[in-house]
């Protein structure tokens, strides 16, 4: 059974909730930290900061990650910025503010306290960044310079060109192989996490399978730090990393640990559209495009003609005519389930009817070709590399994509999950970003916590735990590591007919159809009866899975096996939170709660809560539990998002 | 950065051998004192072949070191291996090194040691006493496989200038993203000047515009 | 669109490789690289064949991990980009195409198209960072940067880490890498503490892993997907013998 669902939040005024429980947390002394093993799972912001600052403190940290290098974690993506109150641009802006942008984006379903504190220590981020040598973007007085971002009326965001989370990255890798070098961090790179160990109910270990030599290993620790990212995967086609999973989120939740809020996964309104059955992955365009672009789809139905063929008359300016005041830079959601309602009246354009024209023509003759280029060029180029399409020429095509997932385990004030001395951190955990997350405030919450925050709220469990290490031979480990060869020797003895991907491509689009923008009742039921078939058909001898070679070579089906099994298990809990949340709010928007405009519409008497889930097998008997931690607003006030 | 700072060392010889040879063109009184001059500085002359010796050694020491580890950097080799940018002088400068080796031994044999022609050690002293180069050249280009040879050599001299005489800046740091290719244009012209300038000798010679003059 | 594929296929580390040949059918002009591979896996799995390793992740062309030699060439023909960036409309129908993993010694193949690139981690583990202790930065804006050095840097750290530049090198050198990163740090004022360090063991690192020697034929930049510039590398020669003089001298 769970432990309590207690926040720890400490009590007090919001601004001094943070600096008193750092002055009442338990110290560990210098000495005694070499004493410690600590395992992080995953090597992006937030596990490669935490394993960096961890071992310059003087803990042994063994850090994991599937990926060959602990560079190439999927933060490295991330574009647009990283947000600070630093208020350099002079415009007003404030820790306070800060946080109350990012409470209000997340539709006011997150802990005051947890988004204060972040709000709080990214301006120590920006400085820690800086001092590593992160390239941040200069004015020429050689001062920080900042631009602005969606949902905030101030420049508050820092960047270095267009790779942000790549440059802050490698900031905390360079910090990471520092201490590899000084031997304090022991990297296990192409190492996948398969299990969670618990011994008497604490988190003590992991099993992982050494992704090159086939070997499953027992590691033991004092506490185990999962920093193992989203899972926006589930649906297939996402703008993540081929390699991005659940895995070993999935792994401790089935072991105990409480899954928070899965179904908050925001949808980013403008990527570029699906081309083809085939396709891998979905690519990202900055949302500035909308500033000068106008979306429109044929008024016909099926109308093939080319897009320079339609006459004005013919087209619909749907977002203009819908939403005139904001028109084309309605939010993000709004913009989303437009463009899928207007495909799924049969408008949608380009191969697959999947997409929407974003047009520029009307912004060429009035400013030029030269500024259009100017501004988003390389946005264009992009374009073109991809789908073979001149966009000065004809209109960009356009849809949304899954992009970052808010859901998480569930963690305490501390980043402790309900199973004590697991912790979890970044966008693996649920904490910070309610139902919606802002643009620009990933990047800052998963340093905030690696950074600043978990190493001081670690202590709080490790000061009870000196010497209760078990040995890597301890019983426990010895069922966990069964339990996984058997596992992976199930998986290569299927020997089906159908290869991983097709399964993962199936389950993505029945998430997508019926889990995804808009949710409805009715399919979200459908999704809860057809995935459990999905599985079974996955796991049968008679058209099931085919997994070729051995598990004791470099496999790289056999990874992706075991990675899509789990999200053929969790893409049913996602359902199951997104039908019980029968409100919408933020990025989860069910059709039967909006307002007259479309708007989500929130229920805070019933639903102000974090909805945490209890793992109780995968039968149809055995439903998962869910568990509710009310969520209080000492500081804000609850009000309706407008963007009329 | 060795092989950088050596093959500096050789290209400054190579301009001040070129200036020397083309005195010829102003006839033999010119040269033939230019060759007294050097042999007048007497030690120094020495001090400056051994320089020359070693540094030539110890260009061709390092660069074939290099060369082998090279190889042993990538032991299975590409199937297929197209370039992109690198220029044929560049991916061959330890072949056109090998071959101009060849040619200065030969070089040194024919014009320095006199072993080659035995009518050059038989050459008398020119009216001022000095030793006659002037004949010495051009009995030595009148023939067209040594002319020929010593063209293709010099041919070999620039291809291996056009990359060596701008690349030193880049291994001794001295350049930067501007400089670069302005650098390398001026390092491939500077090479086939070079060329020119060398090659104008036998070729003069061949076409009969430097021809043996009597000593009257 | 159709295509003959001839791709390097080794089991293992130990084993002996060859170039193996495929067809594959029916491709969309706007099928990736990646995804035609993928395809021709899907067609393998069927038939009973092990799929084709190879490495990929992001399929953006920021992560690094894609590492083919496409038709001889790193990353393939569409120079400025990664191999996840490459799409058949670069192809003509019913055209050949090898597919080799890079071949440096100090890239050791795993499987198939899968290399080691360790090699690259440990070289910055040898100095390629700045020693600055959690919490203890002074405020960003204490020291102000020249936006030029400052715009310089980031064209330096730019670098994806992919190890093209020491695939398409004819002599396997990873300076352009190595260059990369000491540039990006010496050209920032934080980084001068341990410039002279920093660049020495780095340098040393590389050559210890066994990479071969700069001969400036600048192959290295034409492949490279983040445009670095080999000027890094004159940088990088620039330090390195400020370095060992100073290092000499007993400073």
């Amino acid at each position: 059974m769970i432990g309590s669902l207690e926040s720890k939040t400490p009590d007090g005024p919001l601004p001094e909730k943070w600096r008193k429980h750092q002055n009442n947390s338990k110290l560990v002394a210098p000495n005694n930290r070499r004493r410690f093993e600590i395992i992080i799972v995953g090597t992006g912001l937030a596990g490669g900061s935490a394993a960096a600052t961890l071992g310059e403190q003087g803990y042994n940290v063994k850090s994991f990650c599937y990926q060959d290098s602990a560079r190439r974690a999927h933060s490295i993506a991330a574009q647009g910025g990283i947000n600070a109150a630093k208020n350099y641009p002079n415009d007003g802006d404030s820790v306070y503010r800060l946080f109350y942008d990012t409470i209000k984006g997340g539709d006011f379903r997150s802990r005051e306290a947890n988004v204060y504190r972040l709000a709080e220590v990214a301006n120590l981020i920006i400085d820690q960044c800086v001092e590593q040598g992160v390239p941040f973007a200069r004015e020429y007085g050689g001062l920080l310079a900042n631009r602005s971002f969606g949902g905030a009326q101030v420049s508050r965001t820092f960047y270095a060109r267009g790779q942000t989370g790549q440059q802050l990255l490698l900031g905390a890798y360079q910090a990471l192989s520092r201490q590899v070098a000084a031997g304090t961090v022991r990297m296990f790179p192409q190492t996948e996490m398969l299990d969670l160990v618990l011994v008497e109910g604490h988190a003590k270990g992991i099993i992982t399978r050494n992704l090159v030599t086939g070997k499953i290993e027992a590691h033991a620790a004092d506490a185990v730090v999962l920093a193992s990212g989203g899972y926006g995967n589930v649906f297939y086609l996402s703008t993540n990393a081929r390699g991005c999973n659940v895995t070993a989120t999935y792994r401790a939740y089935k072991k105990g640990a409480l899954f928070a809020n899965p179904c908050y996964t925001q949808i980013h309104p403008t990527c570029i559209p699906v081309s083809g059955q085939h396709q891998s992955k979905l690519t990202l365009m900055s949302e500035s495009l909308r500033n000068d672009g106008r979306v429109w789809v044929p008024k016909k139905e099926h109308d093939r003609r080319s897009p320079n063929e339609i006459p004005d008359s013919e087209r619909d300016y749907y977002l203009e005519r819908k939403y005139p005041s904001f028109g084309n830079l309605s939010p993000r959601d709004i913009s989303s389930r437009a463009a899928k309602e207007v495909c799924d009246e049969g408008r949608g354009v380009g191969e697959t009817g999947r997409g929407v024209y974003l047009d520029f023509k009307d912004a060429i003759g009035r400013l030029g070709e030269n500024t259009i280029r100017e501004r988003y060029g390389n946005l264009f180029d992009i374009y073109e590399r991809i789908t073979g399409e001149d966009a000065y020429e004809k209109p960009m095509r356009i849809y949304p994509a899954v992009h970052y997932t808010m859901g998480g385990l569930w963690v305490d004030y501390n980043l402790m999950s309900n199973l004590p001395g697991l912790h979890v951190i970044g966008e693996a955990n649920f904490s910070d970003h309610g139902a919606n997350r802002l643009g620009a405030s990933a990047l800052m919450q998963g340093l905030a916590d690696g950074y600043f925050v978990l190493p001081y709220t670690l202590p709080n469990y490790l000061a009870g735990q000196i010497g209760k290490r078990p040995a890597a031979d301890h019983p426990d480990f010895k069922k966990a590591e069964g339990e996984v060869r058997a596992r992976i020797k199930h998986m290569l003895d299927i020997d089906g007919t159908r290869s991983v991907d097709s399964f993962h491509r199936e389950l993505g689009l029945l998430l997508w159809d019926k889990c995804g923008m808009a949710r409805n009742a009715a399919g979200l039921q459908e999704a809860i009866e057809r995935i459990p078939r999905l599985r079974q058909e996955f796991w049968s001898p008679n058209g099931g899975v085919s997994v070729l070679g051995n598990g004791e070579t470099f496999n790289q089906s056999l990874e992706r096996a075991g990675r899509v099994a789990d999200f053929l298990e969790f893409g049913e809990l996602m359902c199951r939170d997104a039908l019980a949340r029968d409100e919408s709010c933020g990025a989860h928007f069910r059709e039967e709660h909006q307002t007259g405009e479309g708007e989500a519409l929130r229920d805070d008497e019933k639903f102000a809560d974090v909805f945490a889930w209890e793992y109780q097998g995968n039968g149809k008997s055995a439903e998962p539990i869910l568990h509710r931690e009310p969520l209080v607003f000492d500081s804000v006030h609850l009000a309706q998002r407008s963007y009329k | 950065m060795i092989v950088a700072v050596t093959g500096v060392i050789l290209i400054l010889f190579v301009i001040g051998h070129l200036l020397g040879n083309l005195q010829i063109f102003l006839g033999p009184a010119w040269i033939n004192g230019y060759a007294e001059h050097l042999r007048e500085l007497g030690p120094l002359l020495w001090i400056i072949r051994a320089i020359l010796l070693i540094d030539v050694l110890a260009h061709i020491y390092y660069t074939v070191r290099l060369a082998i580890e090279n190889r042993r950097a990538r032991p299975e080799s590409y199937r297929r291996k197209d370039v992109v940018k690198a220029s044929f002088a560049s991916r061959h400068m330890v072949i056109s090194g090998m071959i101009l080796l060849a040619f200065i031994v030969f070089h040194l044999l024919q014009f320095s040691i006199r072993a080659i022609d035995p009518r050059f050690a038989a050459l008398p002293h020119d009216p001022l006493g000095h030793y006659d180069v002037y004949s010495m050249m051009v009995l030595g280009f009148t023939s067209p496989l040594v002319s020929g040879f010593y063209i293709l050599a010099m041919f070999l001299l620039a291809l291996h200038l056009s990359h060596g005489s701008s690349s030193f800046f880049q291994s001794l740091g001295l350049n930067n993203k501007n400089l670069t290719p302005r650098l390398a244009s001026a390092g491939r012209v500077f090479a086939w000047l070079l060329f020119v300038g060398y090659s104008s000798i036998p070729a003069a010679v061949l076409l009969g515009w430097v021809h043996l003059r009597s000593h009257s | 669109m159709n295509f003959k594929l001839k791709i390097w296929r080794q089991p293992s580390a130990a084993s002996k490789g060859e170039l193996r040949r495929y067809e594959i059918e029916k491709i969309s002009a706007n099928t990736s690289f990646l995804e035609m591979l993928d395809i021709l896996n899907e067609q393998l799995i069927k038939s009973g064949e092990e799929p084709v390793a190879f490495d990929s992740d992001c399929r953006e062309g920021i992560c690094g991990t894609c590492s083919l030699t496409i038709n001889g060439e790193a990353h393939g023909p569409a120079h400025p980009a990664a191999a996840c960036q490459l799409y058949m409309r670069q192809f003509k129908d019913g055209e050949t195409i090898t597919v080799e993993p890079f071949r440096v010694r100090s890239f050791p193949i795993i499987k198939d198209l899968v290399i080691n690139r360790g090699a690259l981690d440990r070289i910055v583990q040898a100095g390629g960072f700045i020693s600055a202790r959690t919490g203890s930065a002074p405020e960003a804006n204490s020291t102000p940067i020249p936006k030029h050095n400052s715009d310089l840097a980031m064209e330096a750290a730019a670098c994806i880490g992919c190890g093209a530049c020491a695939a398409a090198c004819p002599n396997a050198s990873a300076m352009l890498f190595t260059s990369a990163k000491i540039s990006h740090l010496a050209l920032l004022p934080q980084g001068q503490a341990e410039r002279s360090r920093r660049v020495l063991g780095m340098v040393r690192q590389m050559d210890a892993e066994g990479f071969g020697n700069c001969t400036n034929t600048y192959e290295c930049e034409a492949v490279c997907p983040a445009e670095i510039s080999a000027s890094f590398i004159a940088k990088m020669n620039r330090e390195y013998a400020i370095a060992s003089l100073r290092d000499r001298l007993g400073e």
